[in-house]
């Protein structure tokens, strides 16, 4: 028995859940989040608790109703006019909160329904019409208070990111399950039904549903802290910039996972010589990567190829697609993440080579004698179509999750340019009711021209003081996003620069954020358009 | 020609010549109420309700302060004067002005419902009704402040069956004060920093009646405030000096907590929505209640407010001042 014994409260409904949620929401201590979690699957329903661990692994339902249907029928109850709804959006943030907040009080009987219960109705109002539908948000948020109109609300908009990561939920279930929490990352992953699966079936071994498509928690690094010792106990490899992802080969089936536990095998068609060739038993870990003759191409070609929902035969030709592997967690069936990863690259790379396939490629290792000589070969990361370098102790197990220890992330400094900020928007989240989206514009004889947003990067307490200024010096009134006067510099960081149709600039930038505020430099000093084309030209 | 006119220095009445609220210092200042937006040093001479007037000497320092009562006309180079509740804090008025016939209410920060403390809110009917806008969108709904009350003292038993101590956020001018009231039924007592202490003490020494708050010095144990209550100004909260207290945890009390994503970002264990300042509902009621034919409309959310007014059918315009940025605002934004 996995599970402890539960007493399944009959009376445990909606209420809870959106109890639960607020408490995950606001509480800032991890320890209380996980406690609160472990209460809730001790006293909550089977079918609940399926769901609350698939809401908080990425498996939300299917969205039924749309947000503009939502958006609609709460300006109708309302009778607020729609430019009104429009700000508070902006000011709230979250599409699904200011519908709550606006909503007047409830009347009637409270809700007794369970999160299951509403999910599985949810589900059985998507066929029928607008008018029925309507009918349904109605009665529901009628038989609600803010919080669980809210929570309702998120079900329905989607988008359940709220207050605790994947991580924490598996931290939760195995204290409450008393597992190891690898073992419970596994056990959750990959295809399953949360209105089908119980958490039984889940999380207990004997029983649970053998899914042959289930891809291995992804070990992943963290940025290096310092060299360690021996280096002749490390081996190097170039660190990619693509999708990281797992192929699975199981019962003559083939899978393809991203590590945002997608599952994207139709989106690869290069692989289907792979589906074919590779032996039963086998999970590969690597990089899925756009590329000719083994050089990688832009990510950003990549992206626009991933956003198609049907693909073209000029995109595969311009933006083929190959797998850059570099480990192998499972072997003739046996999972193998416990041998040594100079082992497990031993095979692999034989593999490989007897497979003898163009999609499928080695990640090459980077040999080195020391690390002030790897120093200077990583200074050649953007050459090769890398960002940077990948340190792996030889000895090192494939773990769970972000690690310390064996795997290291050393990428090369970030490429920047300083840019005068001209339009600001809204935040989300904990930045709602705050100006903390801009777009920044560089200059082209006496013009200033956009070329990226940035959002993140700066302090909370800069963030105010950028707030403050565009409150005072926004020329434009209404409406989410604000001109501002031109005169904050800022420092922008980024790791790429490619070719872009789309922006007026003619670039398109990979990871831009703000790294400083330049507040010793003027609108006069930035960067000039010409300085953005030479970086494209050198690193593009 | 308008009487009351928006000077780059504040608000000011020509005919009286007077300002209220200034933000620079002036010969004669009327002033609606202490907190530090409203209610700045250096002017010559200063006109206050008498509650208020302990609150002036204590923040801007010794002065001529003049004290008026509420609705007690008086007349100014003859500009009829009177201070009238304004329901934000101790001693916080409306001021209503009025010449010739013309009668302009400069409502400085108000709310309506009746906190027991700051006195009731009056509703007075006149030509120009200048108010604020801090809450003036439809998201910002408060419930009833007894049932805010008791959402605090749940919380506050709560921590202390865990003992932990409950570390409440609020303004130490006005919120501090209204809170004592629902802190008090807890039983438990209550501790305070000293800026909220020093507060309480100008006014007990005025002869205010508070129930009793015991300050925090550094020769307080920890063992003293375990699982009871402290009350801090925001400005505490990212201070080293909430740490001695752990363990505890923090309920931040201002009407931003009504949003999630506010509360999130000031890293708050709770948020009460509990306002000195009206909600939506709340500044509607107030300003039809006036029936002014002109409406102006300041700090907040100024644009949003004048242009839904309009929409109503009620004239208003937005009016840039300097206030708005009283200590447990500003924090909110960090």
């Amino acid at each position: 028995m996995v599970m402890k014994k539960t007493k399944q409260h009959q009376s445990y409904d909606m209420k809870h859940f959106a109890q639960l949620i607020w408490q995950l929401g606001t509480s800032t201590k991890t320890n209380a989040k996980i406690d609160a979690l472990a209460n809730y699957f001790a006293e909550a329903k089977q079918k609940d608790i399926s769901w609350l661990i698939a809401l908080f692994t990425g498996r939300r339902p299917k969205r039924t109703i749309s947000a503009a249907h939502l958006q609609q029928w709460c300006i109708e109850l309302t009778q607020h006019p729609r430019w009104l709804f429009d700000e508070c959006y902006h000011t709230v943030g979250d599409l699904a909160e200011t519908i709550a907040l606006l909503l007047p009080p409830p009347e009637g009987e409270s809700t007794q329904s369970s999160l299951a219960d509403i999910l599985a109705s949810l589900k059985l109002v998507s066929t029928q019409n607008d008018e029925a539908k309507k009918q349904f948000i109605l009665q529901h948020w009628q038989s609600m208070n803010t919080r669980e109109r809210f929570v309702f609300n998120k079900l329905i908009t989607g988008g359940f990111r709220i207050g605790i990561s994947q991580k924490t939920m598996v931290n939760a279930l195995a204290k409450f399950t008393q597992l190891d929490p690898a073992i419970i990352a596994h056990r959750i992953s990959g295809q399953w039904d949360p209105s089908t699966t119980t958490p039984e079936q889940l999380l207990n071994e004997e029983i649970q549903q053998t899914d042959i498509s289930k891809p291995y928690p992804f070990y992943l690094a963290y940025a290096i802290e310092g060299m360690p010792e021996h280096p002749d106990e490390w081996m190097a490899e170039w660190k990619w910039d693509g999708i990281r992802g797992q192929l699975i080969k199981r019962n003559r089936q083939f899978y393809v996972w991203s590590r945002g536990e997608e599952l994207m095998t139709e989106k690869f068609p290069e692989y289907n010589a792979l589906a074919e060739k590779l032996p039963d038993g086998t999970v590969l870990d690597g990089e899925i990567i756009p590329s000719i003759e083994q050089t990688p191409l832009s990510f950003n070609l990549l992206q626009t190829r991933i956003g198609r929902k049907n693909l073209t035969k000029k995109q595969l030709q311009e933006v083929p697609v190959t797998f850059f592997a570099f480990d192998l967690l499972e072997w003739q069936g046996q999972d193998i993440r416990t041998t040594p990863l100079a082992e497990r690259r031993r095979i692999l790379s034989s593999l490989i080579h007897s497979l003898n396939e163009p999609a499928l490629i080695l990640s090459k290792e980077v040999p080195f004698q020391s690390w002030q000589q790897l120093e200077q070969v990583r200074m050649h990361s953007r050459d090769n179509g890398a960002e940077g370098l990948m340190i792996k102790r030889l000895s090192s197990t494939y773990q769970t999750g972000r690690k310390k220890g064996d795997w290291w992330k050393w990428k090369i400094d970030p490429l920047v340019i300083d840019a005068v900020m001209i339009y600001a928007q809204k935040g989300h989240g904990r930045r709602s009711n705050l100006y903390t989206d801009y777009t920044f514009a560089v200059r082209s004889d006496d013009q200033l021209i956009t070329f990226t947003k940035a959002y993140s990067g700066l302090t909370d307490q800069e963030i105010a003081q950028v707030d403050a200024f565009v409150k005072k010096n926004s020329l434009e009134k209404f409406g989410p996003v604000r001109t501002v006067k031109p005169e904050l510099v800022f420092e922008i960081a980024f790791e790429g620069i490619a070719e872009s149709k789309r922006h007026k600039s003619g670039v398109a930038l990979r990871f831009p954020r703000i790294n400083r505020w330049r507040k010793d430099k003027t609108v006069d000093d930035i960067n000039t358009l010409e300085d953005l084309k030479k970086m494209l030209e050198q690193f593009g | 020609m308008s009487l009351l006119k928006f000077h780059t220095s504040g608000i000011y009445c020509e005919q009286g010549n007077f300002f209220i609220d200034p933000w620079v210092p002036v010969d004669y200042a009327l002033i609606t109420h202490a907190h530090s937006d409203h209610a700045r040093a250096g002017s010559k001479k200063y006109l206050c309700h008498t509650y208020t007037k302990p609150l002036l000497q204590y923040r801007l320092g010794e002065g001529i302060y003049e004290t008026t009562e509420w609705n007690q006309p008086l007349y100014i180079n003859g500009v009829k004067v009177s201070f009238h509740p304004a329901g934000h804090i101790i001693g916080s008025s409306q001021i209503r002005v009025e010449y010739k016939g013309e009668v302009w209410v400069v409502s400085g920060d108000y709310k309506i419902e009746n906190d027991g403390i700051s006195g009731a809110f009056e509703p007075i009917t006149c030509h120009h009704f200048i108010t604020e806008s801090t809450f003036g969108l439809p998201i910002y709904n408060w419930l009833p402040q007894q049932k805010i009350f008791e959402e605090i003292q749940q919380w506050v038993m709560q921590n202390h069956s865990r003992q932990q101590t409950s570390v409440l956020i609020a303004y130490s001018l006005g919120k501090a004060q209204r809170l004592l009231p629902c802190l008090q039924q807890t039983g438990l007592p209550i501790y305070a920093h000293g800026a909220v202490y020093n507060i309480h003490q100008t006014l007990i020494n005025s002869g205010h009646t508070l129930p009793m708050i015991f300050p925090i010095t550094k020769e307080t144990s920890p063992k003293e405030f375990a699982g009871n209550i402290i009350i801090a100004p925001s400005s505490a909260l990212d201070s080293p000096w909430i740490r001695k207290f752990t363990p505890y945890s923090v309920g931040i009390c201002s009407g931003w907590m009504q949003v999630r994503g506010h509360q999130r970002r000031r890293n708050a264990d709770a948020g009460f929505a509990l306002s000195d300042h009206c909600d939506w509902k709340g500044l509607l009621q107030a300003i039809n209640a006036t029936r002014a034919e002109q409406v102006y409309v300041t700090h907040g959310f100024q644009s949003v407010f004048s242009r839904y007014l309009n929409e109503q059918n009620i004239q208003a315009s937005e009016v840039i001042t300097n206030y708005g940025n009283e200590e447990d605002e500003t924090a909110s934004i960090v």
